[in-house]
């Protein structure tokens, strides 16, 4: 559906993409995961045609972003990272004018507008004037403007980025619930949002392209390990640290155990596993077994910034190793 | 033309949406009713100390009333333009909603023209606010219409000139304040420029002011329609908005 064969775009003195390939399927959702300035937005307001690659070619549904905008346009809902709002109109108003703009007929226009009205959940603020919304609903008037004309593509940058936790859920099940008839590029920062609503990842650092597969082999590639936080004190009151360590120690798959913090008679330790291994079952019968109280047992995920670090380092080291 | 329609209908209620719209055709107003007032009361006075004298200067209403009266409107509206034109591209690339535009199957000469035809459709309303005056001249006197009608072309042609550079200036920032302002200051030299030259017959002030867009309005206002002023104002319209349309493409593989 998507196709970008070596990219490149450069502005007045820096590259801000680098010569980026990669592919996207019908239906697919894929995560555009990058640090601030990597190079995520310019990738997609070129497959918007917002702006011309300096290099290379870009095609969405077989049509060339520079040779054919009018019709990729057509195909191609965009959110961008500030919803492209007038604050002057009323939301329905606002829908009804952006549907024009896409080429809706004018017969069809009033039931698609309610339509993504309804799935958006905007339905309530219709009659509002959009100056007066709060973010929450400015984003998802700028997700209804993305679908209004049912595009096959959907590009949303940095979609939940300024929400609250329940509105972030909310759109991240709004997103999932789209995919299958469109194929949606997202864009973030956050690596559990990618998690959650993608199939495939491209991360991308510096305008590179960094690495692109599926989100499970990505998870597994980059958490080989595992690390648990785990809390607990002893029924007692006077839990003995070292022998807890120990114990600890002992369970199956553990390779690391180190204390992080002992106040009041509550032990907190961090454990990492061996590559593969789940622990967090095995620890917690462990700690009940023992008679001790559980308080906390959390995984402690890898950050962005550690995965990062991990996947630019082995970049680094590849093409060390082949210009030796 | 329907997309053209579209933004032109999306410009003209955002211009009706906040207070710029009603201000402009209030100022316009007031100070057209000023100079109305003005120049009727010279008119009645003179005719008064005509008949005194018992001459009989043939009096003219179209010559002596509307026609300085136009002129003073096509000066107002000189310092009005500029206040139209400043938001057309400024606010939406200062807000993002540029985004939608151009990545929406529209063409960067639909929303240009459907911008200018907004713009031109408030300079309407606003040029309209003075055929209340200029209808009390009808109401009283036999002034004859067609130079009337003439004058008010020529005020539409020189607007929709004007309002066209406006734009072209409107693209190239993002700060509505810089927009207004070098707007108002290429009207303000236009201006200039025609006062200026019009003591001098060297052949740099004939040039200078052919090309100047308000000589061409003192045929109009006179009530003639001359091919090469019909001809320069529409070529300048056009060149305006072809350079509109270079600025927007430039943008896009700068920015």
């Amino acid at each position: 559906m998507i196709k970008v064969e070596g990219l490149t775009k450069r502005y007045a003195r820096t590259v801000a993409v680098d010569n980026i390939s990669f592919e996207v399927e019908k239906g697919q959702i894929v995560g555009f995961l990058g640090p601030n300035g990597a190079g995520k937005t310019t990738t997609m307001r070129v497959l918007t045609c917002f702006l011309p690659p300096s290099q290379g070619k870009a095609t969405v549904a077989g049509f060339d972003v520079l040779e054919n905008p009018m019709e990729v346009k057509k195909r191609i809902g965009y959110l961008p990272e500030t919803p492209p709002l007038y604050p002057e109109m009323e939301v329905v108003e606002y829908l009804h004018f952006v549907g024009k703009l896409k080429g809706i007929v004018s017969g069809e226009i009033r039931s698609r507008v309610d339509d993504v009205m309804r799935r958006c959940a905007v339905a309530d603020v219709q009659n509002k004037l959009i100056s007066k919304l709060s973010k929450g609903y400015r984003q998802r008037v700028g997700l209804a403007q993305a679908i209004i004309h049912n595009p096959d593509v959907l590009i949303l940058d940095e979609p939940t980025s300024g929400l609250d936790p329940k509105q972030i859920i909310e759109t991240r099940e709004l997103i999932r619930s789209l995919a299958g008839d469109h194929t949606i590029i997202l864009s973030t920062h956050i690596l559990s949002e990618v998690e959650h609503s993608c199939e495939r990842v491209i991360i991308i650092a510096e305008g590179k392209l960094v690495a692109i597969d599926s989100v499970s082999n990505l998870t597994n590639r980059l958490r080989g390990s595992e690390a648990v936080a785990v809390e607990l004190e002893a029924a007692d009151g006077r839990p003995n640290p070292s022998e807890v360590q120990q114990r600890l120690e002992q369970v199956s798959g553990v390779s690391r155990v180190v204390m992080k913090d002992s106040r009041n008679g509550r032990l907190a330790f961090e454990v990492e596993s061996l590559q593969g291994k789940h622990i967090r079952s095995d620890l917690a019968r462990t700690v009940v077994n023992s008679g001790w109280n559980l308080n906390e047992l959390r995984s402690v995920g890898l950050s962005l910034e550690d995965i990062f670090l991990q996947l630019t380092a082995a970049e680094q080291k590849d093409t060390a190793g082949a210009e030796k | 033309m329907r997309s053209i329609l579209l933004i032109c209908q999306k410009e003209l209620k955002s211009y009706f949406a906040s207070p710029i719209a009603y201000l402009l055709m209030a100022f316009f107003g007031l100070i057209f009713g000023f100079g109305m007032f003005t120049a009727t009361r010279d008119f009645v006075r003179f005719s008064f100390q005509m008949q005194a004298q018992g001459q009989s200067m043939p009096m003219n209403v179209n010559e002596q009333i509307i026609r300085p009266l136009l002129g003073f409107g096509s000066t107002i509206s000189l310092f009005l333009i500029p206040m139209i034109t400043m938001r057309l591209f400024a606010e939406e690339k200062r807000s993002g909603t540029i985004e939608l535009l151009l990545t929406s199957p529209v063409t960067d000469t639909q929303i240009i023209l459907g911008k200018w035809l907004g713009a031109m459709l408030l300079y309407l309303c606003v040029l309209l606010m003075s055929v209340l005056n200029v209808g009390l001249l009808f109401a009283w006197g036999k002034p004859d219409i067609r130079p009337v009608l003439v004058a008010y072309l020529g005020l539409l042609l020189q607007g929709g000139c004007l309002l066209a550079i406006g734009e072209f200036i409107s693209t190239t920032t993002r700060n509505q304040i810089i927009a207004g302002g070098v707007t108002f200051f290429v009207c303000l030299m236009l201006w200039l420029l025609n006062w200026f030259t019009s003591f001098d017959n060297s052949t740099m002030a004939t040039i200078v002011n052919y090309l100047s867009i308000v000589t061409h309005f003192d045929n109009f206002a006179k009530g003639v329609i001359e091919t090469k002023d019909v001809i320069f104002y529409l070529s300048m319209i056009f060149f305006a908005l072809f350079i509109t349309s270079r600025a927007m493409e430039s943008l896009r593989w700068r920015s």
